[in-house]
């Protein structure tokens, strides 16, 4: 799935897939953390993920 | 191909003669030029309406879903692997099939004559050893060459003849090997792109797309009762024409094929823009051949990759 998201060109530091136990809280928000500095690092002023069109109905 | 047509007449005239099946789904001639329609035949009558020519593309292996008659089906190499696709799924059992395995020299681009030539295309021919197909209509006429004219998959394709079947109407055709073709020549040129330029390659890829589900009614592999495009409780995608809901449509779609297209090609035949939706699937394609050894449709007793688990499963993309 990752492959196909970055051959479609979605920035690969977007992406991040990790294994984390449901006892392991400190680790997810250290990733939590690292992937939302990543991403916001990324962040353009283009905003191509969003709709510009207003929903009708 | 009239050798073909007759051999298919035949044995689906045999078939239903002997009570073998309850019906053989097969091509019809159809109502515009190369766009051929599937045909089932009931009863004896019905068959002399079957042909078979380089117009043959649509995948008939989408027929056979859920139904609980007994079937003769003419397949190609694609049609056959895609049965075997059903088969494992138990979308259909073996025994309720007979599989008539028709070697294929691959099937005639329809987007590509309709822009090569100046005009309405009336008629296309081919002669009767494959060599050269020739297309006329109001005022003009042309011949080409048949290798030069075929779809995209099908100069591509490595798997020819059918790989199960119950008769077979001719012998095999030669099969292509990674020698003769670089298969993944279109992948790996996207592959080298950077990521804005893949970004903007899919977006002038999707831009003509009108959300018509074509691709996907035409494939074998879409035969989900609700397709998530159609769901509305939750309502996974928006249905709108903009970009980004086009893009998880085709994103999506692709992403449930992985590991079960064939590579048909049924999806870009059926598509009325001309839109190329092989650059996702063949991208699949290409992963689980190299992460998982794995063609879709060779075998019926393997499970396909994404279904099973194995400890040595790659799995460098979890950091």
């Amino acid at each position: 799935m990752k492959n196909l998201l970055e051959h479609m060109g979605i920035d690969p530091g977007r992406l991040h897939f990790s294994w984390i136990s449901s006892a392991e809280s400190t680790k997810f928000v250290d990733v939590a953390k690292k992937v939302t500095e990543e991403a916001a690092a990324l962040a353009s002023k283009e905003k191509k993920y969003m709709k510009t069109k207003p929903k009708v109905a | 191909m009239t050798s073909y047509t007759d051999k298919i007449r035949e044995a689906s005239k045999r078939l239903l003669k002997e009570g073998t099946v309850d019906m053989v789904i097969g091509f019809a001639k159809g109502s515009v030029p190369m766009m051929n329609q599937p045909m089932h035949a009931v009863n004896q009558g019905d068959v002399d309406r079957f042909v078979w020519d380089g117009n043959c593309g649509i995948n008939l292996a989408n027929y056979v879903t859920g139904r609980t008659e007994r079937i003769g089906i003419v397949a190609k190499g694609c049609d056959s692997r895609n049965l075997a696709v059903h088969i494992v799924e138990n979308k259909i059992k073996r025994d309720q099939l007979y599989i008539i395995g028709v070697p294929c020299t691959g099937m005639i681009d329809r987007h590509r004559l309709t822009a090569a030539v100046n005009g309405e295309i009336e008629s296309v021919t081919e002669d009767e050893a494959g060599k050269t197909v020739t297309v006329s209509g109001d005022g003009f006429s042309e011949t080409f060459n048949r290798p030069e004219v075929l779809q995209e998959n099908c100069a591509l394709c490595m798997h020819r003849n059918p790989v199960i079947y119950d008769e077979r109407i001719a012998d095999e055709v030669p099969e292509q090997s990674d020698e003769d073709v670089d298969r993944y020549a279109a992948v790996k040129q996207i592959e080298a792109m950077s990521p804005e330029e893949k970004w903007a390659y899919f977006d002038d890829l999707l831009s003509d797309c009108i959300r018509c589900y074509a691709c996907r009614n035409a494939c074998p592999l879409c035969y989900c009762p609700t397709c998530f495009v159609d769901e509305s409780k939750p309502q996974w995608v928006g249905k709108s024409t903009e970009i980004p809901d086009v893009r998880i449509f085709h994103f999506l779609r692709a992403y449930h094929c992985a590991g079960r297209c064939t590579d048909c090609g049924a999806c870009v035949r059926s598509c009325p823009v001309g839109i190329n939706v092989r650059a996702m699937t063949k991208k699949l394609e290409k992963d689980c051949l190299e992460y998982f050894g794995w063609e879709a449709g060779l075998t019926t007793d393997q499970r396909p990759p994404l279904d099973t688990y194995k400890p040595d499963d790659p799995e460098q993309f979890i950091k």
